[in-house]
């Protein structure tokens, strides 16, 4: 319990995917929130990458954090435009009453 | 070693709770908080265990623009007193329990990955980008990314673009009746359009608006 291995840092992540699934699940009235669930999901993967690169003396996975993070950056600000849009043509974001497809 | 321990599980202790109160909380400006909370608890871990400059990035990246972007829609939107009420609908509550059997799966799958891989055992040999322990971490970052990997990180530069570009396309909305100026008629507005020289005959004036 006291050395702090890669284990350690590697269950953090799965904690902390696994919350942003449980937000994506359970999150039924706020499409917003949605977004920040995913955003919590690609950080569990960034605590992944960098905890294995450091661990395993490589640089490799810091290379790719910085592009998992270019990338989540451009998704949310997609993102949010459609919520913006969406929200200006029919007043309401929430998950129940996004239903035009019917699906 | 023991200072180690005790910085890494009070962060990932705020970590945690904070990402529980992101999906939780019943305010969805109370769940942004959370979440730059969370951002810069795991950028302190990223500090800690030596990868500096992602940590610094993530700051900057993260709390400094992505959440406050989500705070300036949330604002924007009026949502926050929409009540994030998942527990007391009777339609939702249908999903819950299948929403946290497959969270606790995809849990338990992932514990067990975790618990049961080894590296392995001629892996130090493809080791290709080793980490030199004598220059920084943002020096080694930056001779390999602009070096072995420029080709994506242009292409990154590109998706950065597009986005940029499809969100403004994607906000953008033409307002009737807004006066606005137009360079283009101003500048190629001509003296022969605007002015006329006029013959004027004694004693007989001038008709304007003919």
């Amino acid at each position: 319990m006291i050395n702090i291995g890669l284990g350690h840092y590697l269950t953090l992540g799965a904690i902390i995917f696994t919350i942003g699934i449980v937000g994506i699940f359970l999150n039924r009235k706020n499409i917003i929130v949605i977004l920040m669930s995913i955003e919590l999901i690609l950080l569990a993967v960034n605590i992944n990458l960098v905890s294995f690169s450091i661990f395993l003396n490589d640089l490799t996975g810091q290379i790719f954090t910085l592009f998992i993070l270019t990338v989540a950056a451009a998704e949310a600000a997609i993102g949010l435009a459609i919520i913006v849009v969406y929200y200006r043509n029919s007043s309401t974001i929430d998950v129940e009453k996004i239903d035009s497809l019917k699906g | 070693m023991i200072a180690h321990s005790i910085f890494f599980y009070t962060f990932s202790l705020i970590a945690i709770i904070s990402a529980i109160m992101v999906t939780a909380s019943k305010n969805t400006v109370h769940s942004v908080f959370f979440l730059i909370l969370d951002f810069i608890s795991i950028s302190c871990l990223f500090i800690m265990i030596g990868a500096e400059f992602l940590g610094m990035i993530m700051l900057i990246v993260y709390v400094g623009a992505v959440a406050v972007l989500f705070l300036f829609v949330v604002m924007m939107l009026n949502v926050a007193q929409q009540k994030n009420q998942w527990l007391s609908s009777a339609k939702s509550s249908k999903h819950i329990p299948f929403g946290i059997i497959i969270s606790v799966i995809i849990f338990f799958e992932l514990i067990i990955v975790i618990s049961g891989w080894k590296f392995k055992p001629d892996l130090a040999m493809k080791i290709s980008l080793t980490n030199n322990q004598t220059i920084t971490n943002t020096h080694s970052i930056g001779s390999v990314l602009y070096t072995d990997y420029i080709h994506v990180f242009q292409l990154s530069g590109m998706i950065l673009l597009v986005a940029m570009i499809g969100a403004i396309v994607l906000t953008y909305r033409k307002r009737p009746g807004v006066k606005k100026q137009s360079y283009f008629s101003q500048i190629s507005r001509e003296s022969t359009d605007s002015v006329e020289l006029v013959e004027v005959k004694n004693n007989q004036g001038v008709k304007i608006d003919d």
